[in-house]
């Protein structure tokens, strides 16, 4: 115990700051009032999706929970359930094989509801396109609000995305 | 197998290698004979022969004491069709089922003829790797019904899991039956991820499919670009410089350590030690960070390619290099001792999702759960290429085959590979990193062979005309370790299966393709 104290301690805090929303990423006008916004920036029920990636995109998702950018300090917590999602992530180019679970995800979230597109999969399909097995591109299937590039994106990349869905658009204000 | 009965011809390339047609009427003796004497069913996969004058093929191959066996089994156009091996090679049903799926050849007498890859993406009876079917075609969502095994007595219960899993796990289905708490039977169902990787292939120059094999399954995208790299090379007849051989291993060490020490830290997570998860990732990410600022990406993609490597280890890098692993080493070894004298985790872990070494050689378990279920295999000590010829690599061994003893190999081998890494940027050879490839004509064959971090990668290729691809079959040691799997949790409690499963840490992107 008194070593696992010591490591706690020697480690100290290594959580860095959040990014900024980038208004680049968005691909559909935010369809979300004010109200719900706030309410998601205190406290944001995120569900992941693999739609058929390479894994990549997963290891930097994993990599977000990580000390250094401490997601559950921004109000952000991954949640076992679609149905207590505010938010899906999803990652890959849709495989047709998964293109009905992630329809039948994306219906059983509760509106108001965001999706983020994750990686060059998740954007335009990537490297795998659309083939006899992919339909490519996340929006190919269900609507995507924003969607961020990168191969795969850092986790920095992944939180902006996130943060850019739950701010308010610049087109609203 | 003796050499007498088969006609063996060798093949170019970094890794002993050799291949040789056989009939199908000779295959089962064949396999039997191989099976006697302890080698390893490594791949098996189809491919369509039909447009360059012959009809189908069956692929196998094996590993012997000598190198690895690329055995071609010729099949008639119309019906095709072999003696299935499943009996002789457990691991072999599943790849057998997958090459129907793909290329409609039909393996005879084997209890087992559900559909593998195929979901509702494409009907039966249509192939997608055979030559004539194109890529885009689209087909109405077909049914997709799955016989999966019933069990059945008093108290018997089924939870089916999956696809879409709570939390960041790739999908697939797990249907579990219990009595009470306890499983007596998983079964798997994969394929979701089928995204056309072997079709895709097809359409690429040998240059453009080193991104693509970088992508087969992205936690190993050192192993498989090297793979890659390395049957690119021996079918041009290319010699990758030395600097950029000891560089690749360079990488593929620090795509060992990056996993492990992942792995390490949900193990820790799982038995509710999130100490351990953090203090893992915390030095995970410094490795992340310090690839992305010396390679320019943060799990080394891109930089293997066919003839050497695209980047160079910058000025300064070796001593940045030298400084993280050693920190990392430290700290590990606090972590390792933290864990050791876990009463809690430790109870977790031993015991927990065991695998015999009499079923781990049974069922062909490979790679680092097979090295913890005393199946002492390791291409860098087995086959040792350059530059692994002069570095004497320490295989880690264990035998209780449990989740302690898959945590203990890690921890071994997380050491091993930063001893590996110092030895190798201490003696960086100089010169070239890269040489340009020869032009390459069609009907050249190459493998390329690798211990990745979860275990043996192999890139089967032949070429086509004009420096492209025929056929090119990416294997990830998963196809092997996910039926082992099912064994591994029958007994256990259904609260450790995420544990045991994480114990394994199985790709199902390197599997469905
Ligand atoms: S974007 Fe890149 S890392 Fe992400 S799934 Fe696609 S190929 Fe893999």
């Amino acid at each position: 115990m008194y070593q696992l104290l010591k490591q706690i301690a020697k480690t100290g805090i290594v959580t860095e700051p959040a990014p900024n929303p980038d208004e680049n990423l968005r691909q559909l006008g935010q369809r979300l009032s004010e109200q719900v916004l706030r309410h998601f920036g205190r406290a944001l029920a995120i569900r992941h999706v693999d739609a058929g990636s390479c894994n990549g995109c997963e290891l930097e998702i994993h990599a977000a929970n990580s000390p250094y950018y401490n997601l559950e300090g921004l109000g952000i917590k991954f949640v076992a359930s679609p149905r207590h999602a505010d938010l899906l992530l999803v990652t890959g180019p849709v495989s047709r094989n998964m293109e009905v679970a992630l329809r039948r995800t994306y219906d059983a979230t509760p509106e108001p509801k965001l999706v983020v597109a994750i990686g060059d999969c998740g954007c335009d399909g990537g490297i795998f396109g659309e083939n006899y097995a992919s339909c490519g591109r996340v929006a190919n299937v269900i609507p995507v609000d924003v969607a961020v590039p990168g191969c795969p994106p850092s986790p920095t990349a992944i939180l902006q995305g996130i943060l850019t869905a739950v701010s308010a658009s610049r087109l609203r204000a | 197998m003796t050499d007498s009965v088969l006609q063996v011809r060798p093949l170019d390339g970094a890794m002993p290698a050799r291949c040789a047609v056989i009939e199908p009427a000779r295959l089962r003796s064949v396999c039997e004979a191989a099976r006697a004497n302890h080698e390893r069913l490594v791949a098996l996969w189809g491919s369509d022969e039909t447009t360059r004058g012959g009809g189908y093929a069956l692929h196998l191959a094996l590993a012997q004491r000598a190198g690895l066996l690329w055995l071609s089994v010729p099949l008639p156009p119309e019906h095709p069709r072999y003696p299935g091996i499943a009996d002789i090679f457990p691991s072999a049903n599943r790849m057998q089922r997958a090459a129907y799926d793909l290329c409609g050849i039909h393996a005879q007498d084997n209890p087992d003829h559900r559909k593998w890859l195929r979901h509702r993406a494409w009907p039966g009876g249509v192939f997608p790797l055979r030559k004539g079917f194109d890529s885009a075609s689209r087909f109405p969502p077909s049914d997709d019904r799955y016989p999966f095994v019933k069990v059945e007595g008093e108290g018997v219960h089924e939870i089916p899991v999956g696809p879409v899993h709570a939390g960041t796990i790739e999908p697939g289905h797990f249907r579990f039956s219990i009595v009470g708490e306890k499983i007596l039977r998983l079964e798997e169902r994969l394929g979701y991820k089928h995204k056309g990787i072997e079709k895709r292939f097809e359409s690429m120059t040998l240059e453009e499919g080193a991104r693509l094999a970088g992508r087969v399954s992205g936690d190993s995208t050192v192993a498989f670009a090297w793979a890659y790299a390395m049957a690119v090379e021996g079918a041009s007849g290319t010699e990758a410089p030395r600097r950029a051989l000891e560089l690749r291993a360079v990488l593929l060490e620090i795509e060992r350590i990056a996993n492990h020490l992942g792995d390490l830290g949900y193990l820790g997570n799982d038995v509710a030690l999130s100490f351990g998860f953090f203090q893992f990732w915390r030095l995970k990410e410094d490795l992340l960070r310090l690839c992305a600022a010396l390679f320019g990406h943060r799990y080394l993609m891109d930089l293997i390619v066919p003839g050497g490597i695209a980047r160079d280890l910058p000025r300064g890098g070796a001593e940045q290099l030298l400084e993280r692993l050693d920190a990392i080493r430290a700290e590990v070894a606090t972590l390792k001792s933290i864990y050791d004298e876990h009463a809690g985790a430790q109870d977790r872990f031993i015991m927990t999702g065991q695998v015999s070494a009499d079923l781990a050689e049974k069922l062909g378990l490979c790679g680092m759960a097979g090295r913890a279920s005393g199946i002492w295999r390791d291409l860098r000590v087995d086959y040792p290429i350059q530059p692994y010829q002069r570095m004497a690599v320490r295989m880690a061994n264990h035998t209780r085959g449990d989740v302690a003893a898959r945590a203990s190999v890690r921890f071994d081998e997380l050491a091993e590979s930063a001893r590996l890494i110092q030895a190798l940027v201490a003696g960086l050879s100089s010169g070239d990193i890269r040489v340009p490839l020869d032009a390459t004509p069609g009907g050249r064959r190459g493998v390329g062979w690798i211990e990745g971090w979860r275990g043996d990668v192999l890139v089967a290729l032949e070429t086509a005309e004009g420096n492209r691809i025929h056929r090119l079959h990416p294997h990830d040691p998963s196809w092997q370790n996910w039926p082992v799997l099912e064994r591994a949790v029958t007994g256990n409690i259904v609260p450790d299966f995420p544990l045991i499963n994480k114990s394994f840490n199985l790709s199902y992107s390197g599997h469905d393709l």
